[in-house]
């Protein structure tokens, strides 16, 4: 069975298309979910793409957070169901209280957009789930709001529950601890940076992307149904469904 | 109606005080064969501006070849559309917005990013691409700093937030934009070519929507205050401010997906943007176009603020407007679209039928002033366009709707060359000492844009095959709703305002010459060209005269190499302090790859690789960055091209591209000539090279054109094609090592050369940069 993937459609968002055409690539079923809907449908799992939500007015994803989508994607996380916010899709988590810490502007001040290098630092995220730790993935970052910032007690956590996802080989905004990405507790809420979307083609120059994007669909797409380890909230859904 | 006071309380007349001569006054009142009512008056005199009307520049326009098989829409419209096959349309535009960014940087480039972009969505087309030409004074002036962190910012945060990609461009420090920096910014969309629509009124009751924004004070009179001026003053430049507009890149965004899905669903029959002139120009040229006429009614026109005048609502240049034609059964579904991407929607006028005669015929021709051509007879079916005052109230104005634009004036300014142009033109810089030494010179040169593109998104949408930094950009041919295609996109914006001090007329021919190859080294043929000439004050000679021979260069260089010219836009009134800008004509070449299967080979060299120079040996200076920067030498004659040869380069240079693996990287010989671009190649590549046999400081620096450096792993295939095409070309050395040498003239390290070209702009801007964290 073809996993179906909600992309979250807010007025401002722009990398909506983009993320549509990549998770097609990665083998999913992609559809796009309006921000003014309050339910998330059928989908197997939702993702919040890059852009301007509501155009980044007040704080990034301080308004999003209150679309009437955000409810029901908060009820889908809670079940368990695969989460992922790209780049504006993690301001928006963070401010809806799905993640843990907050995305502040760059050090320099300045939107930077140019390829990174991240390394997987944990397998324990729907978004990384069989991807061997360690390696590294050649994927760009187009932010202004993407130095990540928390406290020291969740980032001990966050180390020390291996919730840390990706981090940058060479850190372009000054995220504490070089932090790229990070998922929740279960595993089923990732939030990252870097847009996987944008390394989907041999022409854009890297298909490192793919490698994450098609770890999402084969978890929840897996005839398996469920994977084991790490997604106990998602073996908890399944349960009641 | 009341005729209106014919001085203001200053004493000054009216009419002067919003930059109408007599003369055009005069005619005016010959059109409406009445005095103009208020409203009217200012209605005419930004749609009478230098910026609206081009009446310094339309008459030698003309001369442009504008006619090619693939050209869908050529200048007059809102953009230029050309078919590029496949069932694809590309819809193009070049504009500036010099004067703003002159006054408040971030919102002065912002609102040019915001006024182009509607211009071509206005077309049907769905804007894919950016780029923005930048011209700068020296970077050691706090002024020219705060300018281009302001400018820089405003394109960064206009662009990245409306979701359009800035994929490049091109930056020019030199001492003559110290006060008037230049901000072009160009836009590239696509679409069906069966969606393809035009601004036109048609079908009388039909109504008049506009889309967006709510109306305010913002900008009123931006075309015509700062536009159509030069700089003076400090202290009254300031006072500028208020002239220029604040844009909204969310309210832009909407206002796409809005305007893209009503055309979609078929439910306009017209759409036309606001830009400079505001309703005015919208309502007008709708009307004007379609041969139809229009109530307006000028209460129904939402408003940010209170206490606004009639004249204020129909010439505020508010930006994120649009106006649309709509039947009166799709209205509801109109609002319905609306409604969902949140944009405001109000009905605010009626499409009219043209009236049975023409109103007082004829325009006055006096002094200077040449028109006649577009005489009101020349408009057989008169449409009027009629502000009232709520519906069925007091009529504000009423004109013959195409007698704003079409019955403009038009100018033939006296032009004339400079007095010592023979005496500049004997000094060649051929005569300067030889450099013991040229590494310094080289170094001097080297300029990493990577500071200013980094802050730009120029990889969303997925199409930017090769990004902002080499000859030409290389776009896919994709997006939401387009048929799909393997073919791909090269473009590239080019100007040289050194070779065209010295010579305007060949230093253009140059210009389109270079931008052509640029767009060869993406792979691609040339289809289409749009240009944006910015000048200084039309009204000195010199000034008219240089426009005058550029566009002659344009013409002849785009008619030898079969490039049709499909837009431009024309700025003049470039000066402060009394000193004009060199002539600064851009140019912008859109070029097509047949079949983009993989990523064409880059501004870069491969370990062991083979470096060969293909054209003609030159060592003429003249013009260059080397004769001008370096040695402040602005004499000379520029090296002629022969425009024969130049196309057999082009073809030559395109094939050579598309050949699965045959180079290892390609780049023009163009600003700072083989040098800078030998080191931009080892930079970018991070690859060292040893070449030789190069004429000394001449053959090094010289820029003339038509010259290409490609890095191959097959130099005998690359002659063989290159002798097949008549086409010089010769083995100068080979890729490798950490140094970048030529023999006899440069030796320097690569770390050296890279902090060289990366502290360029970095060390000005960034000047306590922690490179962990920039």
């Amino acid at each position: 069975m073809t996993a179906t993937v909600g992309v979250v459609v807010f007025p401002g968002t722009n990398c909506d298309h983009d993320t549509l055409v990549a998770l097609e690539r990665a083998g999913a079923r992609a559809e796009p979910l309006w921000h003014g809907t309050p339910s998330v449908g059928h989908v197997d799992a939702v993702l919040l793409p890059g852009g301007f939500a509501h155009g980044d007015y007040l704080r990034p994803g301080a308004i999003a957070r209150f679309s009437p989508v955000m409810a029901a994607v908060a009820d889908f996380a809670a079940a368990g169901g695969p989460v992922v916010g790209i780049c504006n899709g993690f301001q928006v988590l963070t401010e809806a209280g799905l993640l843990p810490g907050a995305l502040q502007k760059n050090r320099s001040l300045r939107f930077v957009c140019q390829p990174a290098d991240v390394r997987v630092a944990s397998d324990r995220s729907v978004l990384t789930a069989g991807v061997e730790v360690g390696r590294v993935l050649r994927i760009p970052v187009a932010h202004f709001v993407g130095n990540y910032i928390c406290d020291e007690r969740t980032l001990a956590e966050l180390h020390a529950e291996g919730r840390v996802v990706l981090r940058y080989a060479e850190n372009p905004n000054g995220s504490i601890d070089d932090i790229a990405g990070i998922c929740n507790a279960a595993g089923n809420v990732v939030g990252l940076m870097p847009h996987p979307e944008r390394a989907s083609d041999p022409l854009l120059g890297s298909t490192d992307g793919l490698v994450l994007l098609r770890a999402l669909v084969d978890a929840v797409g897996g005839a398996a149904g469920v994977p084991s380890g790490p997604f106990d909230v998602v073996n908890d859904r399944a349960r009641t469904a | 109606m009341e005729p209106v006071p014919s001085e203001n309380p200053a004493g000054e007349a009216l009419h002067r005080a919003l930059g109408l001569t007599d003369d055009e006054a005069a005619q005016i009142t010959a059109i409406l064969g009445r005095p103009p009512t208020h409203v009217e008056l200012a209605m005419y005199a930004v749609m009478w501006s230098e910026h609206c009307s081009y009446k310094s520049s339309r008459l030698h326009l003309r001369r442009l070849p504008t006619e090619a098989p693939q050209v869908l829409v050529g200048p007059g419209e809102n953009a230029g559309v050309v078919d590029v096959g496949d069932g694809i349309a590309v819809a193009i535009r070049i504009e500036s917005h010099n004067h703003p960014s002159a006054v408040e940087p971030y919102q002065g480039a912002a609102t040019g990013v915001g006024g182009i972009l509607r211009d071509i969505f206005t077309m049907g087309a769905r804007p894919i691409a950016l780029m923005d030409p930048l011209f700068f004074g020296d970077l050691d002036d706090p002024r020219t700093r705060w300018l281009v962190e302001g400018v820089v910012a405003g394109i960064s945060g206009y662009g990245n937030s409306v979701g359009v990609p800035t994929v490049g461009g091109e930056l020019t420090f030199a001492p003559g934009y110290a006060r008037n920096p230049l901000v072009n910014v160009l836009c590239l969309g696509v679409l069906p070519v069966d969606r393809l629509v035009l601004g036109r009124a048609s079908g009388a009751g039909n109504l008049a929507v506009l889309l967006g924004s709510l109306t305010g004070r913002d900008g009123i009179g931006g075309v015509s205050v700062l536009a159509s001026a030069g700089f003076g003053a400090e202290a009254a430049d300031d006072a500028k401010r208020p002239s220029v507009q604040v844009g909204d890149p969310f309210e832009e965004k909407r206002l796409i997906e809005a305007c893209l899905e009503l055309l979609d669903r078929h439910l306009v029959v017209g759409i036309q943007d606001l830009g400079g002139a505001g309703l005015a120009c919208a309502t007008s040229e709708t009307a004007a176009r379609g041969g139809m006429g229009m109530d307006v009614d000028v209460r129904a026109v939402p408003r940010r603020e209170d206490g606004m005048a009639p004249f204020e609502v129909m010439t505020s240049e508010s930006q994120e407007r649009m106006l649309a034609i709509v039947a009166p059964a799709d209205l509801a579904a109109v609002q319905a679209v609306c409604e969902r991407w949140e944009v405001r929607a109000s009905v605010v006028g009626t499409v009219t039928e043209p009236a049975g005669a023409a109103g007082a015929a004829g325009a006055v021709g006096s002094g200077e002033v040449v028109t006649g051509a577009t005489t009101m007879s020349a408009h057989p079916p008169a449409g009027r366009l009629r502000i009232l005052d709520g519906p069925g109230g007091a009529v504000l104005a009423d004109v013959p709707a195409a007698s704003l634009s079409d019955d403009a004036p038009l100018y033939q300014r006296p032009l004339a060359p400079p007095a010592d142009l023979q005496q500049r033109r004997s000094a060649d810089p051929a005569a300067l000492p030889a450099p013991s030494d040229c590494t310094s010179d080289m170094l001097a040169m080297l300029l990493d844009p990577a500071w200013v593109f980094r802050q730009y998104d120029h990889d969303l949408l997925l199409n930017t095959v090769v990004g902002p930094g080499g000859d030409a950009v290389v776009l896919r041919l994709a997006a939401p709703g387009l048929p799909p295609s393997g073919k791909g996109l090269a473009l590239s914006t080019d100007s040289n305002p050194r070779w065209c001090s010295v010579d305007p007329r060949l230093g253009t021919e140059l210009l389109v010459a270079e931008s052509a190859l640029n767009v060869a080294c993406g792979g691609a043929h040339p289809v289409a060209l749009v240009n944006c000439l910015n000048f200084g004050n039309p009204e000195h000679p010199e000034v008219m005269w240089q426009l005058s021979e550029a566009v002659d260069g344009m013409a002849s260089a785009c008619r030898a190499l079969g490039i049709p010219v499909v837009g431009g836009n024309v700025s003049l009134y470039n000066e402060s302090g009394g000193a004009d800008i060199d002539p600064t004509p851009v140019v912008a070449v859109l070029g097509v790859v047949e079949r983009l299967e993989r990523v064409p080979p880059s501004v870069a060299l491969a370990d062991g690789g083979t470096i060969v120079a293909l054209g003609p040996r030159t060592t003429g200076l003249a013009g260059s960055r080397w004769a001008v920067e370096r040695r402040g030498h602005r004499g000379g004659a520029l090296t002629p091209w022969d425009a024969e040869e130049h196309a057999r380069l082009l073809g030559l240079v395109a094939d050579l591209v598309g050949r699965d693996g045959l180079l290892q990287g390609v780049h023009d010989v163009a600003d700072g000539g083989i040098a800078v671009a030998l080191a931009e190649c080892a930079l970018r590549s991070g690859v060292g090279a040893r070449v030789g046999g190069i004429d000394g400081h001449g053959e090094l620096f010289s820029e003339a054109a038509g010259r290409v450096l490609v890095c191959t792993a097959d130099p005998a295939a690359v002659e063989a094609a290159a002798a097949g095409a008549g086409i010089g070309a010769r083995v100068l050395g080979r890729a490798g090592g950490d140094r970048i040498v030529v023999d006899g003239l440069v030796d320097v390290t690569l770390a050296e050369a890279a902090a060289a070209w990366r502290g360029a702009l970095a060390d000005h801007l960034d000047p306590s940069r922690d490179p962990a964290t920039s």
